[in-house]
């Protein structure tokens, strides 16, 4: 097996999937009814996504691998997405500054990933295209109106912006995997999408009148070596719970 | 998010067809409107285009006026082209 490739699908899988689980728990409780449907659709568009990474990759590992022992076996060690996904949703400017974040980085990556030398990664990245392309809207219109609503919606998203910002970087800093991917002609040149992916925050954050704050700790490895923040063990908990509890089970 | 205003949405199923209306939701402007349509009225696959208009812009009839409006279409069977067999190239009739 291609360990470099396992490794770089999981990167892909996992941003996915964790982050379509922290936008589901918005389920029941959105500000209003039609961003409740909103938030879970694009968690379900995640969740779709991370499926197609998890077959590629489980027919790489071969053997009894599975999506869903990808998904529902492995600890939080083992999972290789940015701290930034698994940080919880907090309030809705919270979740909203969070996504625009992502989502820009998000739809970057995956339009240089339809130019993958691997054709299967082209092919799945240019299907996510169409979804992302609608996340990073949302994200970007509700990160518009926040900014420059209220008194205390604006103090609300810059305040959300503070506290996030030192998490938006892991994302875009080339680890192992990424330089290998980038040799290979799979992925893209991380420093590449960095610029456009601050060309375009800068802009955003311009219009919604948001300071962007000065990066402080940015040396996370979550998606190089599994140093995950402790909240990703809480997260699996509950969406590995049924497997853990009745192995096998199926739905 | 109280304030928000009433919109009704009307969604075209395929190309050919007409919008249908759907329903209605709360947005705070039209670009809003469309995208909570989007998510509310077309995420099982429903439709290709979407229409929204605010539901204070509606000009309706009067159920009073009922009788004076639609009794007098009743009972003229000679105004439904029943009558003819229409070729099967032809759809959505």
């Amino acid at each position: 097996m291609n360990n470099n490739l396992y490794q770089y699908l999981l990167q892909l899988g996992d941003n996915a999937l964790i982050l379509g689980q922290r936008l589901c728990e918005w389920t029941g409780v959105a500000p209003e009814l039609e961003i409740d449907l909103a938030l879970s659709n694009i968690g379900l568009d995640l969740l779709g996504q991370a499926n197609q990474w998890y077959e590629y990759a489980a027919e790489l590992k071969g053997g009894d691998a599975t999506p869903d022992t990808i998904a529902f076996l492995r600890d939080a060690h083992e999972y290789r997405n940015v701290q930034l996904v698994e940080l919880p949703n907090g309030n809705f400017a919270d979740t909203i500054l969070r996504a625009v974040i992502f989502d820009t980085f998000n739809l970057l990556l995956h339009e240089a990933l339809t130019q993958s030398s691997d054709q299967r990664i082209g092919a799945i990245a240019a299907r996510a295209v169409k979804e992302i392309s609608y996340h990073a809207r949302y994200s970007k219109n509700w990160t518009l109106r926040l900014g420059g609503g209220t008194e205390e919606s604006h103090q609300k998203a810059q305040k959300a912006l503070n506290d996030i910002w030192d998490y938006a970087f892991e994302a875009l800093t080339p680890g192992p995997v990424d330089h290998w991917a980038k040799e290979a002609g799979i992925g893209p040149d991380l420093e590449q999408v960095k610029s456009k992916w601050e060309a375009t925050l800068q802009q955003v954050f311009r219009l919604a009148s948001l300071q962007i704050p000065k990066p402080g700790f940015v040396d996370r490895k979550a998606k190089s070596e599994g140093i995950h923040t402790e909240h990703l063990g809480y997260i699996l908990a509950e969406m590995q719970f049924l497997q853990r509890a009745y192995p096998n089970l199926q739905w | 998010m109280k304030d928000w205003p009433l919109w009704e949405v009307f969604i075209r199923s395929k190309n050919g067809l007409h919008h249908k209306h759907a329903g209605s939701l709360h947005a705070a402007d039209a670009q809003m409107a469309i995208e909570n349509a989007r998510d509310v009225y077309t995420r099982r696959n429903e439709g290709n285009s979407i229409w929204v208009v605010k539901s204070t812009d509606i000009v309706a009839s009067d159920p009073e006026d009922g009788d004076m409006l639609f009794e007098a279409a009743k009972s003229k069977i000679y105004r439904h082209p029943t009558f003819y067999q229409l070729p099967d190239e032809v759809n959505n009739m």
